[in-house]
């Protein structure tokens, strides 16, 4: 529906591209990061085919965000090679972030602004035509079920809200890969069906590729085509889930899981992230 | 042009929005014009100095300006604790127009503050001598506001947190206040004050206005101008250095 008039001009810029392989939307190469002596991530290799929908699980520190901003131009690589969409993160930075979409792990709103300004400064800044701008950002807001809220400030949102708006907003250029970095932290189990909800019908009817991280297993296992498994830094394993089980030998993600690594993603240490969070909205009011 | 149009835009809603900042902001110099301009203003005139109320009021506009750009540049770093900052850096925007467009927004905020201080102090009993130079007056204002922004945008990026945001007005911004002039006249005193005072843009700042407000200068408006637009360059070059180098 809303991509309708987004389709209009894609493929502007598709031409131009590094890679022969056409259905390959992410590459990485022995991708490094250092943060002085320690090493954040460890020559991690792994690709994503177009449209498909890829997990990175890991428990805390794995390394999860560090590849991400990476792949995002936030940071630079200490080495490796890395391709999005055709487009080399380090020397064609603003052909890559056109290309992209993205939802941080943490909040990346404006709370002062409302929820359409916040769309509106997307826009601007993505330079999405002028003409097309109002329809789009309300065919979005619509998508997100938000458009009735659209002149409320964002501080006034729940944290199921912001992430929803996120998710709009980093649709808004129309990216041919939408990063989510665990997009669905510290959310209850309705509101997480609802974001994987969106998620998936734009993923089947426009074919975006979506890469997200997570350490809900459950999630990884029902959501994504493919799963790398990452764990200090390093990718221990990549596949299906059911890939991965049979490598495994295990008839769960969870003993799979396991059974790579030699522990579990705890569940309370989610509890205290989401705690932390809580702590910083209260102490930011 | 929309990068700098749209985030020059944010600035002035964020600062339309915050009625207590506004308030906030404003109470300061009021004490100070009240306080100090009616407090030291029998000295003043005892020493024949004439009316202090008039020689204070272009300092407090000053530092109203100085205080409100060094802020201004300053909430890079809330924006890079609250996330935003990400969502700009990522975005395939030239990160001269980010920060163009930050830095005129803070500064045309800091110079509707200086304009109504000056409304304030007028208020509170400030006469111009000459109202034909309020322009020059309000482009004096313009300038400061613009180094000074451009100056917090460079130490903003430099830092990761709030915690050195009191070193600086400490050891940067308090100084650079003190020994300005805006608070009594560089003339007769030691040495090394005139020196320091003579390296403090604001102390060109200060002159500027004050030869605009009531016909009082120092330097004379051409040193003013040429320093404050030279040290307004050089900042903003410096701080669009810094800035497009910041990693999150
Ligand atoms: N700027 C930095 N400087 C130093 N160390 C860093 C920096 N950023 C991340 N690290 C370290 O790198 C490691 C990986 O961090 P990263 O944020 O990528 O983990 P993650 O997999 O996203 O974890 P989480 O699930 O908690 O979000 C951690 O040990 C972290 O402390
Ligand atoms: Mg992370």
């Amino acid at each position: 529906m809303f991509m309708s008039v987004i389709l209009e001009e894609a493929g502007s810029h598709r031409n131009n591209r590094l890679d022969s392989e056409n259905n390959i939307s992410i590459k990485v190469e022995k991708l490094t990061k250092k943060f002085g002596d320690f090493t954040a991530v460890d020559s991690i290799s792994f690709s994503v085919k177009k449209g498909e929908t890829f997990a990175f699980l890991g428990p805390n520190g794995a390394g999860k965000t560090t590849t991400i901003k990476m792949l995002t131009t936030l940071l630079k690589p200490t080495s490796g090679v890395m391709l999005v969409n055709g487009y080399d993160p380090v020397q064609n930075q603003d052909a890559v972030r056109r290309s992209f979409g993205i939802v941080f792990q943490d909040e990346s709103l404006d709370e002062e602004l409302t929820a359409y300004e916040n769309m509106e400064f997307h826009g601007v800044l993505y330079k999405v035509p002028k003409e097309l701008l109002p329809k789009k950002i309300e065919e979005l807001l619509k998508f997100v079920e938000l458009w009735d809220r659209k002149n409320d400030f964002v501080k006034h949102f729940s944290g199921g809200m912001k992430r929803r708006l996120e998710i709009a907003r980093g649709l808004l250029h129309h990216p041919e890969v939408l990063f989510l970095d665990e997009p669905t932290l510290g959310l209850d189990p309705q509101t997480r069906n609802h974001i994987w909800g969106y998620l998936r019908e734009l993923n089947r009817t426009e074919g975006i590729t979506v890469f997200f991280t997570t350490h809900y297993m459950e999630e990884a296992e029902r959501v994504a085509d493919c799963i790398a498994i990452i764990d200090r830094g390093t990718i221990v394993a990549e596949g299906s889930p059911g890939e991965l089980m049979k490598q495994t030998n295990t008839n769960s993600l969870e003993d799979a899981f396991l059974s790579l690594t030699g522990r579990r993603i705890r569940e309370e240490e989610i509890g205290s992230i989401e705690q932390m969070r809580n702590i910083r909205k209260l102490w930011r009011r | 042009m929309g990068t700098i149009y749209i985030l020059w835009l944010r600035q002035l809603k964020r600062y339309m929005r915050s009625h207590s900042r506004i308030i906030g902001s404003l109470g300061q110099p009021l004490l100070f014009l009240l306080a100090l301009g009616y407090g030291f203003g029998p000295i003043f005139q005892k020493a024949g100095q004439g009316n202090y109320l008039e020689f204070l009021a272009p300092g407090v506009i000053a530092m109203t300006i100085l205080f409100t750009s060094i802020f201004s540049g300053i909430e890079i770093i809330w924006d890079r604790q609250f996330g935003f900052l990400k969502e700009t850096l990522v975005a395939p925007a030239s990160r001269l127009d980010i920060m163009i467009g930050r830095t005129l927004g803070g500064a045309t905020v800091a110079t509707i503050q200086g304009i109504i201080v000056l409304l304030i102090s007028i208020v509170a009993g400030f006469r111009p001598t000459n109202y034909v130079l309020l322009p020059v007056a309000i482009l004096i204002m313009a300038l400061i506001a613009l180094l000074f922004t451009a100056l917090g945008t460079a130490i903003a990026s430099l830092l990761e947190d709030m915690q050195g945001f009191q070193m600086i007005m400490n050891f940067l911004v308090m100084p650079l206040f003190f020994l300005s002039g805006a608070l009594f006249p560089l003339q007769g005193l030691p040495e090394a004050i005139i020196l320091f005072s003579s390296l403090n843009p604001l102390s060109y700042g200060v002159d500027g206005l004050r030869g605009a407000l009531i016909g009082q200068i120092y330097f004379g408006f051409g040193i003013d101008f040429l320093v404050l637009a030279g040290v307004s360059a050089l900042f903003l070059a410096v701080g669009s250095y810094l800035f497009s180098k910041i990693q999150v």
